[in-house]
């Protein structure tokens, strides 16, 4: 019980830090302001589309999916927008704390070690959390206005798994972090981190040998591809929550072993 | 409350401690005492668990730091040189969040804000944010952390550091206060301070611990063997045989004179106070008594003589003797 109350007061210092400072908001801004602006762009394309279909094809034309023309991209979109986000909610966690040589503080409180590394995690998820809801309100708007309402269990599962893919990039940001004293040093090791596991996929074409199609799963964005469809795999989710695992137990170990290299 | 044994922390080849032991009764408020760079801190880092010893064993509250670190978190207040605060954080809500990871109970919280913010005297500035404090209100308002979870032990490094005069008595005062209750190590290297505050004194040196006792002790076993100054008016070599003649005197050495005035230097055997007998000897034998002086030995004289000497002396009671060259 005193475990999450310690878990749960981390949360709460981190938050106030977040909007404490600018950075909560300045993320915040520029997340709702590009899944609005993807929203309304994706609803400005479909509209056209459908438009000219029914004009095209009289009659017999297939209907055109809300689900599958506007939810879906927008979501695959902001996935791309989560790789640039996740190093600014991930690069003050630790390195801050040491710099401010605060971590004696947290050190030295009858914390262990998981529990300032999850409250950590979970701060940054947290908030993360809240800017994917924040965002799922523009798709308030279809529901409201369309014709036929799209359906929202495929909306459920894209925004688990954008949650899932930021998340493992938060954790492996959450472990970079406590690497350096230096913010910017862990967003740029961050930022590149992301990065290349996001082109892992490019691995994979399909003359490439077994070895390579192996790393190619690795790549996050490959498991967020199904899970965006409205696909809910279960190979995809212990993936992200394998990764997730990974990357907080690198977190933590390093936590530890600079205690006694200090 | 505190058991540390031989204990020991190497950084690759440096070592910064170097088989330290001493305990500290419970109530007691022990003043820890050295040179810059001596092994105060590391040594009290060990204490709280942030640092693993290399070798030797810790107890607090008996607990043993490695075994138990979480017990002896529980029961260890702590403020490193630099108090850790958030500067982005008010200082209630960093109150709150320290009382909340040291699991002061839901009920007790506010109670125990409110006392810590009152001892401490942050009233004032409790909705602050404490980027924006002075130095001496960031000082208590670690001060404020560190006794929040009402610790049994508490562990002070140089918490009146930067501190103005005014502020420093405070401080002094609190920590005065709070000794009994809590039992209380404090690092300093003000030396006024530890006679102030402190029931006992810990001197250390390149890591090694070269003198413990109470701060009179420590004074007085050496203030025993410390040369004296005698000036009186009169007949100069007649007045230095009268000295010489005093029991406990060991040697009197003339230093000067001006018109019909003499001074000399007494070197009395250790562990004696020949200062009544002298002035007597003085007085009835008709000359004038103008200064009779301890060179000196104050505090200061036998940290630096401790922690200045080639081969640090393993007692304190060893040192006298080589106590008048530094005077001299």
């Amino acid at each position: 019980m005193t475990a999450l109350g310690n878990v749960w007061a981390l949360v709460r210092k981190e938050w106030r830090h977040y909007f404490g400072s600018p950075i909560a908001y300045v993320v915040l801004a520029v997340w709702t302001a590009l899944f609005g602006s993807f929203f309304y762009s994706a609803v400005y394309f479909f509209l056209r589309r459908s438009m000219m279909a029914g004009q095209m094809e009289m009659g017999g034309a297939p209907k055109m999916s809300l689900n599958e023309w506007v939810i879906s991209p927008v979501l695959h979109n902001m996935a791309v927008v989560a790789l640039f986000v996740a190093p600014m909610l991930t690069m003050r966690l630790f390195a801050e704390e040491k710099k401010q040589g605060t971590m004696e503080l947290l050190g030295t409180a009858p914390l262990t070690n998981v529990q300032i590394v999850l409250g950590k995690f979970l701060a940054a998820a947290g908030l993360y959390a809240a800017m994917i809801l924040a965002g799922l309100l523009n798709f308030g708007f279809l529901w409201y206005h369309a014709a036929t309402k799209p359906e929202w269990k495929p909306v459920l599962s894209a925004s688990l798994g954008l949650f899932l893919f930021g998340c493992c990039f938060i954790a492996l940001g959450t472990f970079v972090s406590t690497l350096t004293r230096n913010q910017i040093i862990a967003a740029i090791v961050s930022f590149c981190l992301f990065l290349l596991l996001w082109i892992l996929d490019w691995a994979a074409d399909p003359t490439a040998s077994a070895f390579w199609r192996a790393v190619s799963e690795l790549a996050v964005t490959k498991h967020l591809e199904d899970m965006v469809k409205g696909v809910l795999a279960l190979k995809d989710v212990v993936f992200y929550l394998s990764f997730i695992t990974f990357g907080l137990f690198l977190a933590h170990q390093s936590v530890e072993s600079q205690r006694w290299r200090a | 409350m505190i058991e540390v044994e031989n204990l020991t922390k190497r950084y690759g080849r440096h070592t910064a401690v170097d088989g330290v032991s001493f305990k500290v009764m419970k109530g007691e408020v022990l003043g820890f005492l050295g040179p810059n760079g001596a092994g105060k801190t590391t040594t009290m880092r060990i204490l709280t668990c942030y640092l693993p010893p290399t070798d030797g064993r810790a107890k607090v509250a008996g607990y043993d730091v490695f075994e138990e670190p979480l017990e002896v978190k529980k029961r260890v207040g702590y403020i490193p040189e630099t108090p850790p605060l958030y500067p982005d954080m008010r200082v209630d809500d960093f109150l709150d969040f320290c009382a909340r990871i040291k699991g002061v109970a839901k009920a007790a919280r506010a109670q125990r804000l409110a006392d810590a913010v009152e001892k401490t005297r942050i009233g004032d500035v409790r909705r602050k944010l404490i980027g924006t404090l002075s130095k001496g209100y960031r000082q208590r308002v670690g001060l404020a952390q560190a006794i929040l979870g009402n610790p049994d032990v508490l562990i002070l490094d140089e918490p009146t550091a930067g501190l103005d005069p005014k502020q420093i008595i405070e401080t002094r005062e609190l920590i005065r206060s709070l000794g009994g209750e809590h039992t209380i190590i404090l690092s300093t290297h003000i030396l006024p301070e530890v006679s102030m505050v402190c029931g006992r004194v810990v001197i250390i040196n390149k890591g090694r611990v070269v003198a413990e006792d109470t701060p009179e002790n420590l004074t007085h076993r050496l203030r025993g063997a410390a040369t004296l100054r005698v000036e009186l008016r009169g007949d100069g070599a007649a007045a230095a045989e009268a000295l010489g003649a005093v029991p406990g005197v060991a040697a009197v050495r003339a230093h000067g004179g001006g018109s019909g005035t003499a001074t000399f230097e007494v070197d009395p055997e250790p562990g004696t106070d020949v200062r009544p007998e002298l002035a007597r000897a003085v007085v009835s034998r008709g000359y004038d008594l103008l200064a009779l002086q301890q060179v000196g030995m104050s505090l200061e004289d036998i940290f630096l003589h401790l922690t200045t000497t080639e081969t640090p002396a393993e007692t304190p009671a060893a040192a006298p003797a080589a106590a008048g060259e530094v005077v001299a």
